[in-house]
């Protein structure tokens, strides 16, 4: 898992209406890896995709997609690659069976029932294939759209807020269904708000904010690098401030003046907690409880946008 | 993949699969326009206008009126099939396919024109059930038709190119193209107009096209039948580079 399937060098974007979408992007994307993409609305990321798809023309910089080229190779890069738009952009009057058969055929590849019936079977679409488009509900047009990009076994798969307005089970089963995917060999990107999603299925974490790309790193290695962890105590008595001797530590009182917060990092090797916990019974205060929590990807996302916009 | 075959036939297919389940708007509307055209200039009023050319009236209007169909079909039902994915947003999936511009403006019009022809061989078998039709040069005839059907069915992907509404996609048919026909001789001779009106007439590019076509049917024409496929000619190569030089810059379907 180490080849890299498309190589994004310097790729800028700036719309006719002089919004700068993308600015001097470079990523390399590897085989058989889930990177998901992350950013607020506006950061670039569907863009990004747009232009790797052939949707949208860049200013300037270059892609290659497994070694060709995306303007003068478009058709070999476009053939390995299938799309999941944002929108639920579909052909209101086809039935699901033929709209899915129209994008395979769009891809160069010759009419086959029998992988189309696959498709749509391992999609739980089976049943609806007779069905027209505008009877299905959000969630099965998403389903459908999800066929289309798997019609002509793409080797790559974008799918750009896959999930968005789908409920938790489904969300769940779709999880499944990429995780399947890739145990078959496909690379996958995917754009999305949902920060619980990229932490559940991304190998990699790209985040983009103003059209750059802040940071890429193996999710594992970023929330280790950049985690932070929370040490809640609870006392069993009221204190109204937090003694001077605990001053020199990183402490927060609640609200309710029962419980303490200790924030420390988790590379770090003393954490202090050892000491923090002897200061405490030193200054008489008497523990009920003791919790940790853990950040998480979307408070890692959330510090970073944060900190990329302040600079 | 250097010719994508199999993405040309799905978007033709699917265009001609639009018409299919748009038959009664497709296909019936026309021919019931065209049929009431006949009984109404055809068999009441032309009972009462002499023979133009030696040909009763009624067989006169046929290529007008099989014209008239032609070009609003044709501007219609291409100008409808680039429009709707582009207003609905599933034109996505054919800019990211692997398909040429060229393969992709091929299917969209190639189907609009075959859609367009069916109609007109339609209209030209309801009109033998009003009037006496005979076709003196019928491979002149296929030609012409064929040739107006592509040309303007390229015309049509331009105007659903170009507009950003359903207003402005009807504008051209209802405003321009019917008009130009009714007075391009459709149903009339022009020696019947006063001279001030056939010089008027001359600047109307579907004047050639309807004597064009009449030729064909009965050897009778205002004008010499090359001028008219000149000048359709003229008009394919005119609506090939606005498509290429739109299509080249992206306008309004690629940013």
């Amino acid at each position: 898992m180490s080849q890299d399937l498309i190589s994004i060098n310097n790729l800028s974007k700036t719309y006719k209406n002089g919004l700068k979408a993308l600015n001097n992007v470079s990523l390399n994307i590897k085989k058989g890896e889930i990177l998901a993409m992350l950013g607020p609305n506006g950061a670039g990321k569907t863009t990004l995709i747009s232009i790797i798809c052939g949707i949208v023309t860049p200013s300037s910089g270059k892609v290659n997609v497994d070694g060709f080229d995306i303007i003068n190779d478009y058709r070999q890069t476009r053939s390995k690659i299938g799309l999941v738009p944002q929108e639920l952009t579909l052909e209101n009057f086809e039935t699901v069976f033929n709209n899915v058969s129209f994008t395979r055929g769009l891809y160069g590849k010759a009419p086959d029932p029998r992988y189309i019936e696959s498709v749509l079977k391992k999609l739980s679409l089976w049943d609806k294939k007779d069905n027209i488009l505008r009877q299905l509900s959000g969630g099965m047009k998403r389903r459908v759209l999800i066929a289309k990009a798997l019609s002509h076994k793409p080797s790559i798969l974008f799918l750009d807020e896959p999930t968005a307005g789908v409920d938790v089970e489904l969300r769940k089963d779709m999880w499944k269904s990429v995780e399947a995917l890739r145990e078959s060999g496909v690379t996958i990107i995917l754009t999305t708000h949902y920060i619980e999603e990229a932490e559940a299925i991304a190998d990699r974490v790209a985040v983009i904010n103003n059209g750059e790309i802040i940071v890429v790193d193996q999710k594992k290695d970023l929330l280790n690098k950049m985690g932070r962890k929370k040490l809640r105590i609870d006392l069993h008595e009221k204190t109204d401030t937090i003694p001077e001797s605990l001053s020199k530590y990183d402490l927060e009182l609640s609200g309710n003046k029962l419980s303490l917060t200790y924030s420390y990092d988790t590379q770090k090797q003393r954490t202090g907690i050892t000491n923090l916990l002897q200061d405490i019974r030193d200054q008489g205060l008497k523990l009920k409880d003791l919790k940790t929590e853990e950040s998480t990807l979307e408070k890692i996302f959330v510090t970073l946008v944060k900190e990329n916009n302040e600079n | 993949m250097k010719i994508n075959y199999y993405g040309f036939r799905a978007i033709y297919l699917h265009e001609m699969d639009r018409f299919r389940r748009t038959l009664l708007q497709s296909l019936i509307s026309p021919v019931l326009s065209t049929s009431l055209y006949f009984i109404v200039f055809g068999s009441v009023i032309g009972n009462y206008v002499q023979n133009i050319d030696g040909i009763s009236y009624g067989s006169y209007i046929v290529p007008g009126l099989i014209m008239l169909t032609l070009l609003t079909q044709s501007i219609s039902n291409t100008s409808f099939g680039i429009f709707f994915p582009k207003f609905n947003g599933s034109l996505y999936e054919i800019l990211a396919a692997p398909i040429s511009t060229f393969e992709m403006v091929l299917a969209f019009v190639g189907a609009g024109a075959t859609k367009t022809l069916i109609i007109g061989a339609v209209i030209l078998a309801t009109s033998n059930f009003f009037v006496e039709v005979s076709i003196l040069h019928p491979l002149l005839m296929v030609f012409l038709l064929v040739l107006v059907a592509f040309t303007f069915a390229l015309f049509g992907f331009l105007i659903g190119l170009l507009s950003s509404n359903f207003e402005q996609m009807s504008i051209i048919p209802t405003l321009v193209i019917t008009p130009m026909v009714f007075l391009g001789g459709s149903l009339y001779s022009l020696d019947m107009l006063p001279p001030f009106w056939q010089m008027v007439t001359y600047f109307n590019p579907v004047v050639y096209l309807i004597n064009g076509l009449r030729f064909a049917f009965y050897g009778a024409s205002d004008f010499n039948i090359w001028i008219s496929i000149a000048s359709m000619i003229f008009f394919l190569v005119l609506c090939i580079s606005v498509v290429a030089y739109v299509l080249k810059k992206g306008y309004t379907i690629k940013s």
